[in-house]
């Protein structure tokens, strides 16, 4: 089907007409279905490095159909889904089976994560050659949720994976100093008397991956950059070029410590929410480019997993649906770093080929959603497509609506509602 | 009147101090052959207990009665998450119960916070975590004036683990609130470096025992548990203890009016001698009897007794 999104505006450049035929940005073509654009902003569709779509495992919790809708809701037309399942996607069959759902319900292309090590133990390397080579074509391997704390072992993974020109996407977090941690070490967590996360634990392993990664010439990914001191880490590792990326999530950028006041779990997430200088420092890499993405870290949990105390409460929140808003309201409409930080750089990282292109080009695969800026929207748990509801926005005022969102041409969102 | 006391920061001066004074005419009443008031008849006070604390929960439990409520003990050991029901579920039952308030203590801090939300009742925290535990905070300020005449300027001494000490917590709030002025003394492995931040701009710290304890009206010790020895916050109990246990050489520091306080469970030979727990200075065995009058306070008051 072809499309002529009239007046559209990309990367809020004057209103032109867009045309989309084959599945790519195209010339001018006869009977084109027209969607009136006017007032709305075309960007390339929004790429998620770090996704928990919870399938195979906790279908309870999301599915890869129903993170796939919130996905295309959000305005993402790719999302790299983790590797913590159950069974843990540490072999090519289970990320082929994830790879092959996110097929079927093909409302955006996922892109499965492989385990760094089996069971996410941290004791031996999975079979990351077999994931590369399967249908999923694995790239990026992470062990999220855990941090490859043997510096022999990721030393190790990150030379193997030069071979197929993978990425290590390292969860940054000292297991010996955060045992029970439950928040943010800091003032709050001392008055909370909740065990404290420092924020050493995360800079200490950023600090030994650049090294390592530096060493062996291989790629590092950071998985959501929590602390101003980790961007210290960053801008002198980038400094001196090493080949090192890294993310922030929508939640870093927004929200601080303050959230645990009242213990509502919905705010316990890992790394935990920190104080204002770190959002503040966060903010800034993110406009240098120190951080290179936003990443939601989208993490649905079922209610009894949250509805419960503080310290029993899993770690993580939603994302999906509400990161573009919380960027542009964080940023305003500065839409090409937001095209950018959240497809450009993350299809670049992830080796998406075919989103983060250039849709003033004819020929450019149509991976693209149309925003309307002007619409504030407040944030209703019930309204969300995930299966789960533990969003730390229920209630906020947000800037921003997603109207439409197109995968290789085919509307999956129109008018704001998932076609299928 | 406040409807919950989840924290001792729940509590103004002039709350803290109507307790108080609310407790003294309880205690007067202790005095009397018959012990009880009609205070609560007909209201319900449930024990919610998920740590074992029999001290705890028979002051509470002897507190309620003493006002003639009817008193549930509800023993939740070992539920919660793995096994048994959620703390939501048992509010829930709580709930139906017509509960007027419960009293919970429980390993995870800020449950109290998570209980208020799911029943109508007045909730008191009775201990969570290594968050608070505000009656505590309470019998040991009315201990204190009972002794000392005053709060206001009293310089008090709260020595050890603070790090995990929900007392500790409640304490420095409370008598913080009430014009004391605390000092936190321990290794600064137990101590958090943002403490006075974190609880009371006022408060302040020392790693050096000797040195406070001249200039204090107040010393309270505070329980360390010996495993905190194999996660490294000090070397060996004896090493704690010559650093940081009263003795009686250290106890001849304290000026002549100065009182020693222990929260209980105390760890005789570690943190404290027992020539020092049993010396007259030593007001532990009063904090018990003090605790029921202070809990009978609170439950009065929160309840809205007459």
């Amino acid at each position: 089907m072809a499309y002529l999104l009239k007046g559209v505006s990309i990367l809020g450049a004057a209103p032109t007409d867009l045309y989309i035929n084959d599945g790519v940005i195209s010339a001018p073509v006869p009977d084109a279905e027209v969607i009136d654009a006017a007032g709305l902003v075309a960007l390339p569709g929004l790429v998620d490095v770090h996704t928990h779509l919870r399938e195979p495992g906790r279908e309870d919790a999301e599915t890869v159909e129903t993170g796939s809708r919130a996905a295309a809701l959000g305005g993402y037309t790719a999302v790299c889904a983790m590797a913590n399942t159950s069974p843990v996607a540490d072999t090519a069959g289970v990320v082929e089976q994830v790879w092959r759902l996110g097929r079927e319900a093909g409302l955006v292309d996922v892109q499965p994560i492989g385990a760094v090590t089996v069971g996410l133990a941290g004791k031996q390397m999975a079979e990351l050659g077999a994931m590369a080579s399967s249908a999923a074509d694995v790239r990026i391997f992470s062990d999220d949720g855990f941090c490859v704390a043997d510096p022999k072992l990721m030393r190790r993974a990150l030379e193997y994976v030069k071979a197929f020109d993978g990425v290590i996407a390292q969860h940054a977090e000292e297991p010996r100093l955060t045992e029970g941690a439950q928040m943010h070490e800091g003032e709050v967590s001392t008055r909370l008397g909740l065990t404290g996360w420092p924020a050493v634990a995360e800079e200490a392993i950023i600090a030994r991956d650049v090294l390592l990664a530096e060493h062996v010439g291989s790629r590092l990914h950071v998985c959501h950059v929590s602390t101003a001191g980790s961007v210290e880490v960053l801008r002198q590792a980038k400094a001196r070029g090493v080949r090192v990326t890294a993310e922030v999530t929508p939640h870093h950028l927004l929200l601080t410590d303050e959230r645990a006041e009242g213990y509502d779990p919905v705010f316990k997430v890992n790394p935990p929410l920190r104080t204002r200088s770190d959002v503040e420092a966060l903010r800034q890499a993110l406009l240098d480019g120190v951080i290179d993405v936003v990443a939601t870290d989208h993490a649905p949990h079922a209610v009894q997993d949250k509805e419960c105390e503080w310290s029993y409460a899993r770690p993580g929140m939603l994302g999906l649906e509400t990161a573009l808003p919380i960027v542009l309201s964080v940023f305003g409409p500065k839409w090409d770093l937001i095209a950018d930080r959240m497809s450009i750089a993350p299809a670049r990282i992830a080796g998406l080929d075919g989103h983060g292109g250039d849709l003033t080009k004819a020929g450019t695969p149509a991976n693209l959603t149309l925003v309307d800026p002007s619409v504030q929207r407040v944030v209703d748990p019930a309204e969300l497509a995930s299966i789960s509801r533990n969003t730390p926005y229920a209630g906020m005022t947000l800037p921003g609506r997603i109207v439409a969102t197109f995968l290789r041409g085919e509307a999956t969102v129109l008018d704001g509602k998932a076609v299928k | 009147m406040i409807k919950h006391l989840r924290s001792a920061a729940d509590l103004d001066a002039a709350t803290a101090t109507l307790i108080l004074d609310t407790a003294a005419e309880m205690a007067a009443l202790s005095g009397r052959e018959v012990k009880k008031l009609p205070a609560l008849r007909g209201r319900t006070v449930v024990n919610l207990f998920y740590e074992d604390s029999t001290r705890t929960r028979i002051s509470f439990e002897a507190a309620a009665k003493r006002l003639s409520a009817d008193v549930i003990n509800f023993s939740a050991k070992g539920s919660s998450v793995s096994k048994g029901e959620s703390l939501k579920d048992t509010a829930l039952t709580l709930q139906a119960m017509g509960a007027d308030a419960v009293v919970i203590r429980h390993s995870a801090s800020g449950a109290p916070h998570r209980l208020a939300n799911w029943v109508d009742g007045s909730v008191v925290n009775a201990g969570d975590g290594t968050h608070e535990h505000p009656t505590q905070a309470l019998l040991d300020a009315y201990t204190m004036r009972s002794r000392l005449g005053r709060l206001d300027g009293l310089k008090v001494a709260i020595v050890g683990d603070v790090l995990h000490s929900r007392v500790a917590r409640s304490n420095v709030l409370l008598l913080t609130t009430l014009g004391a002025d605390v000092t936190l003394v321990g290794p600064p492995t137990l101590i958090p470096l943002d403490v006075a931040a974190a609880l009371s701009k006022s408060t302040k710290v020392s790693y050096d025992l000797d040195s406070v304890l001249p200039d204090s009206d107040v010393v309270m010790m505070l329980r360390v548990q010996t495993e905190r020895m194999q996660d490294s916050y000090f070397p060996s109990a004896r090493e704690y203890s010559r650093r940081y246990g009263l003795d009686m050489p250290r106890m001849r520091k304290l000026p002549e009016h100065a009182v020693v306080m222990h929260p209980g469970p105390m760890n005789r030979g570690m943190e404290i001698a027992p020539e020092v727990a049993d010396s007259p200075r030593s007001t532990i065995v009063e904090q018990v009897a003090n605790g029921v009058s202070v809990r009978m306070a609170v439950l009065y008051l929160l309840l809205g007794g007459k």
